[in-house]
């Protein structure tokens, strides 16, 4: 089957396949459109428990988005992966701030009028950008799955291939850098390690010691 | 529907999370500011496999954003904490020491 899919993969073909079916169309522009302002709510609120949540209706928004475009996986990951960091967001938010998130009136913003020239200027480069480059013709058919299985799920499935196959480079690379950020993250977010503690040579006796 | 309606959109949010991490001074609203950026990244990823080359490598860069998307939240956080306990700061002015 992993040699099916790499030779298919490659083909190149004669003529475009046919665009999402409309459906699919309309839904992501308008879940686009719905990540988009709800994106820009969330520096707009009040508070925080609100832009927190605006945050993560944008990002289910995307996800929605990703998986009407036949990348169910990777669409249901953002999902729940941005749902769950909004969560601890929002913890931190709390442990941060040290108020009551839902109910303080805020803003706090600086350089406004440069940030939002800089936003304004990066859009119409990239729009501008968009609109004139002439983008290339599909070059390949989506994968097809086991039989029966529907075209998210036969995407699912190609990206389990590759991530165990030809790409496991980046498998084996991604996962390091994992447990690298756990250790990092530790390391930092501790209050006191040892060596503050016991000082350089951790026996106790040098500079440092107990602050 | 077109690559570019898709691409426009994620252009969009892209500026606008660009926006949020330049203008905010809570570090929080920073980090929501970058992931935004990010956000707007995996929706023109997405756009991009679909409409030029639907096969498995384009998927496999989604699954890098989403990874390090994590990445740039656990550090994040870890560095807030920091400096949270250390100068008391939780919003970027009262860190101005780390241009220095």
């Amino acid at each position: 089957m992993s040699l099916a899919f790499s030779e298919m993969s490659s083909v190149v073909l004669e003529t475009p396949l046919p665009d999402l079916s409309v459906l699919r169309g309309v839904a992501v522009t308008a879940l686009g459109v719905v990540a988009v302002v709800t994106g820009a709510l969330v520096f707009k609120v009040d508070s925080m428990a609100r832009a927190t949540y605006l945050l993560a209706a944008s990002f289910v928004a995307v996800g929605a988005a990703v998986v009407a475009l036949h990348l169910d996986y990777v669409g249901v990951v953002v999902v729940l992966m941005m749902l769950m960091e909004m969560a601890v967001m929002g913890v931190f938010m709390v442990m941060l701030m040290g108020m009551n998130p839902a109910l303080m009136p805020m803003s706090m913003v600086h350089s406004k009028r440069r940030a939002l020239v800089a936003a304004g200027a990066s859009f119409v480069v990239l729009a501008v950008g968009i609109l004139l480059v002439d983008w290339p013709q599909r070059s390949s058919v989506p994968p097809e799955g086991p039989a029966g299985s529907t075209e998210g799920g036969a995407t699912t499935y190609s990206l389990g291939d590759a991530l165990m196959g030809d790409h496991m480079l980046v498998m084996m690379v991604v996962s390091p850098v994992m447990l690298a950020t756990i250790v990092a993250g530790v390391v930092l977010a501790q209050a006191q390690g040892r060596y503050a503690r016991l000082g350089d040579d951790l026996r106790g006796t040098t500079q440092g010691g107990r602050r | 529907m077109t690559l570019e309606v898709v691409l426009v959109v994620a252009a969009a949010l892209f500026s606008v999370g660009l926006y949020g991490a330049l203008s905010q001074q809570v570090v929080v609203m920073v980090m929501m500011g970058l992931e935004l950026m990010l956000n707007g990244v995996v929706l023109a990823a997405a756009g991009f496999w679909w409409f030029t080359a639907p096969e498995p490598s384009l998927q496999v860069l989604l699954v890098v954003v989403l990874a390090a998307m994590t990445v740039e939240m656990a550090m994040g956080f870890a560095v807030a904490l920091l400096l949270h306990r250390t100068s008391g700061a939780d919003m970027t002015d009262m860190a101005a020491e780390l241009k220095q």
